[in-house]
């Protein structure tokens, strides 16, 4: 028998993007119906290293990762649990003066949007994190950021959201989707069909699917990161770490482990399903032993990847749809949309239920492909 | 020219040597990776050292087995590219002919193969019950380790729980190392032992072996209790007795160690890491590569054979070692002449049907985690009980067991699930009341074991030999 429910809002996707969409939502009064194809927070949003950093990204995403930064220690009031939430700052390593000159550029840049980063050089280095070997040419701290678990946090929205009487229907995946002329149908699972007035695409890296549906193709790639995790070893890292170049970030949890990542794994025969390469990972061990001389007889407990969306310009795409009215797009985080995400869902309460986001999004334009794409149409 | 890719084997035990065995018949020179100090597996474990113990010393009325299968695994020897101490602990590279991940001495190495057997055994099957993790309580399979291969016992005054055909051999195993034992508690009510009527008819020598050893313990003066379900283990350190209810009463028992176990978990990591297909086995209850009869997986050019592909026993592997050896020489165009596959199959048959009835004589305690209370651990790595098992499955609507790991952190920690997973899988289905294949099958991410953070260096790749 087909179940029919009709609704305000369609998101396609749980991960934390759709979540806290979805919580948002449901806190402005709208009715929402929160779809998954597997479970909500088990593809990239649950699996990702856990960093909650500002430190790095572009200056167009800073406005909106200075809002998220405001939500993140406010998680325990809005989703039940603090999701091992740690502001233990984020230290950014240079390994060579250029990079350093690098950190320095960027922490000229970044002071305009409120982020205080302190520069610290190759000797106040030594001093301050003594553990800490080969280190290079100095690093920048951004003591605010931090990082939290993922496992929780993103399963934790989703489970908010019902809480606040969202509907959410995991192992839920959409078959079809089409604009009625006065908003949305879709069918998802066996026999559930959804009408709403508006529709959000939050589906991660199965998101180019959903867009291309309505006419708007994005270059959409799938990565895939390598993660490694050590056994429960005596607390010593007190910070997130990171690179210049970005070939190494690790943090120690609150258990003991050792989270590293670094490089790229490869999807399996099932695209839903990904595996670290084990070359990536041999090089994020490696570095961890330069770094951290005291792992040198740790063992490694577990690898593990997942599936994200890469886009070429390293920006999602945040905003409503060129082509079709109601529908509004959220995907593209370039393995770093832990941070933001809750941010991005509050920005996509206000899209539906006011049409302007508080928070300037015109760089996540999904027309800025349409443009390129145009563009290399012209030229040929 | 470049050389074919070799052969290889993980697991140097009744299924590995047999199938080496047939290969090297055939001209073949296969690799055989082995976890193991000396060959032989779990159940004809060598001493590290000869401590001239005899055959029928060590290994009781399976000594004749035992020293069959040593003596054609020396024979073979110069005829294999045989390498013990080798943790093989990835299977990748799959999108091109696919390669090992090895750990031999500290060296990580990655060995390419153009046929891989995977033989990789069992471990036993533990449930948790009150202070399991108290020390003095071990696995009947590291009971019978600490005999066979160390010679010496776990302890001084035993007693013995749990449920499947081992539990009265290491008993008896025990007795005759001159231990004293206390009790067999077995969680079976009596009457399941009379389906070893039937088995009689068609394993005499099973079910008379299984007499004697009863026979034997109970002259002895060892009390055997039916239908036993443990309360606690007694003392504060260590393990100094054991409460448990059997009959609708309870007794406690003094003793000084306890071996436990409920039949056996097959090890399947490699398969599913090397992208075999998994199908449900109600007799295992547990997920199992899909196999044809002579072991060929859903992946072309992988194989799997003995207790790793399914419980059926040393006999069995012996079998199925030869069987996935006659496969692997077919598939590379090898003419097998005459009858040997069909009978093999045929006597692996019987013997899986013999396994059938043993289950019934020994069924797994279904009901177990009615009787377990909360506060009981149930992943000894991540120190997670039951009772935050409840709690996470509740407040997440956990239904599956990968979902039940990412929130709840069980099977996460150093054993990856293998110790806890056969039981973490009994009691999330039986908080959703539904049967254990319900719930998934958890899958296995790299390395299978632990390996050190400093394992790396440059990668020391072996095309061909």
């Amino acid at each position: 028998m087909i179940q029919r429910i009709s609704t305000d809002v369609t998101i396609i996707g749980g991960g934390l993007v759709g979540s806290s969409a979805a919580l948002a939502m449901r806190q402005a009064g709208l009715d929402v119906v929160l779809l998954d194809k597997g479970f909500c927070g088990a593809q990239a949003s649950g699996v990702n290293y856990g960093g909650v950093r500002r430190q790095g990204r572009p200056a167009e995403q800073l406005p909106l990762s200075q809002r998220a930064h405001g939500i993140w220690p406010r998680l325990k009031a809005l989703v039940g649990i603090d999701g091992e939430y740690v502001p233990s700052g984020h230290l950014k390593l240079a390994r060579t003066e250029r990079d350093f000159a690098k950190l320095e550029a960027y922490a000229e840049m970044a002071r305009p949007y409120g982020l205080d980063l302190e520069l610290v050089g190759a000797e106040a280095l030594k001093t301050r994190f003594p553990w800490l070997s080969a280190a290079g040419a100095g690093a920048s701290l951004c003591p605010g950021d931090g990082h939290a678990n993922p496992r929780l946090v993103s399963p934790a929205f989703a489970r908010a959201a019902e809480r606040a009487g969202v509907k959410v229907f995991e192992q839920m995946p959409v078959r079809d989707v089409r604009a009625t002329g006065n908003g949305f149908a879709v069918l998802a699972g066996e026999n559930l069909e959804i009408r709403s007035r508006q529709l959000v695409n939050s589906a991660g890296a199965w998101s180019d699917t959903f867009a291309a549906q309505f006419g708007e193709t994005v270059p959409l790639k799938r990565i895939y990161p390598s993660m490694v995790v050590t056994e429960p070893l005596p607390l010593r890292l007190p910070v997130s770490m990171g690179e210049q170049g970005g070939s190494f970030y690790g943090r120690q949890v609150a258990r003991g482990n050792y989270v590293m990542g670094g490089g790229r794994g490869a999807a399996l025969a099932d695209p839903d399903f990904s595996r670290p390469s084990v070359t990536a990972a041999s090089s994020v061990m490696q570095r961890a032993i330069a770094l951290f001389p005291h792992l040198a007889n740790a063992q490694v407990i577990r690898f593990w990847s997942g599936t994200e969306a890469d886009m070429p310009d390293g920006n999602p795409v945040i905003g409503p749809s060129r082509t079709t009215p109601g529908l509004f797009h959220a995907f593209g985080f370039c393995g770093a949309g832990f941070q933001i995400a809750p941010a991005v869902g509050e920005v996509l309460s206000e899209l539906v239920t006011s049409g302007r986001s508080t928070t300037p999004i015109d760089a996540f334009s999904i027309g800025r492909f349409a443009h390129a794409a145009a563009q290399t149409a012209d030229s040929l | 020219m470049t050389e074919a890719l070799p052969i290889v084997i993980v697991g140097a035990a009744p299924a590995g040597i047999r199938a080496a065995e047939r290969l090297v018949e055939a001209g073949v020179r296969p690799i055989v990776l082995d976890e193991g100090l000396r060959a032989g597996g779990q159940i004809y474990r060598r001493p590290l050292v000869d401590d001239g113990r005899s055959y029928r010393n060590r290994y009781g009325s399976e000594a004749k087995k035992a020293e069959r299968l040593h003596a054609v695994f020396e024979r073979l020897r110069p005829s294999i590219d045989y390498r013990p101490e080798t943790l093989v602990w990835n299977v990748s590279g799959l999108e091109r002919s696919g390669h090992l991940d090895v750990l031999r001495e500290g060296v990580h190495r990655q060995i390419a193969f153009s046929k891989l057997l995977l033989c990789t055994g069992a471990t036993d099957r533990v449930l948790p019950f009150p202070d399991w993790t108290k020390p003095g309580v071990y696995t009947l399979g590291a009971a019978q380790t600490a005999l066979k291969a160390q010679g010496c016992t776990v302890g001084d005054r035993l007693v013995f729980m749990g449920s499947g055909p081992l539990l009265y051999l290491v008993a008896w195993q025990y007795m005759k190392a001159g231990a004293r034992v206390e009790a067999v508690l077995d969680t079976a009510p009596f009457r399941s032992k009379f389906h070893l009527v039937s088995l009689f008819v068609r394993a005499p020598r099973i079910v008379a072996l299984g007499l004697f050893y009863g026979a034997q313990l109970q002259l002895s003066g060892v009390k055997v209790r039916y239908g036993v379900r443990p309360q606690t283990v007694l003392g504060e350190e260590r393990v100094e007795g054991i409460r448990f209810r059997a009959g609708g009463r309870t007794e406690a028992l003094a003793c000084d160690a306890i071996g436990y176990g409920f039949a056996l978990r097959p090890e399947t990591q490699l398969a599913d890491l090397a992208g075999c297909r998994f199908r449900f086995e109600d007799r295992d209850r547990a997920w199992l590569p899909e196999r044809d009869a002579q072991g060929r997986t859903s992946r072309k050019d992988i194989y799997v054979s003995g207790d790793g592909s399914g419980i059926a026993g040393a006999d069995a592997a012996e079998i199925d070692g030869e069987l996935a050896a006659l496969a692997i020489l077919q598939d590379i165009g090898n003419t097998v002449a005459g009858d040997r596959p069909r009978q093999l199959t045929a006597a692996r048959a019987r013997i899986l049907r013999q396994r059938e009835i043993l289950e019934s004589a020994f069924p797994f305690p279904r009901d177990w985690f009615e009787t377990v209370p909360p506060e009981t651990t149930l992943c000894r790595c991540e120190e997670i009980r039951i009772g935050e098992i409840h709690c996470a499955v509740g407040a997440g609507s956990i239904g599956e067991i990968n979902r039940m790991k990412a929130l709840s952190r069980v099977g996460m920690g150093r054993c990856q699930g293998r110790m806890c997973s056969a039981a973490a899988v009994e009691v999330l289905s039986s908080i959703r009341k539904v049967e254990p294949k319900e719930t998934g099958r958890l899958r296995a991410q790299a390395p299978v074991k632990p390996i050190p953070l400093g394992f790396g260096g440059p990668l020391d790749t072996e095309e061909s030999r």
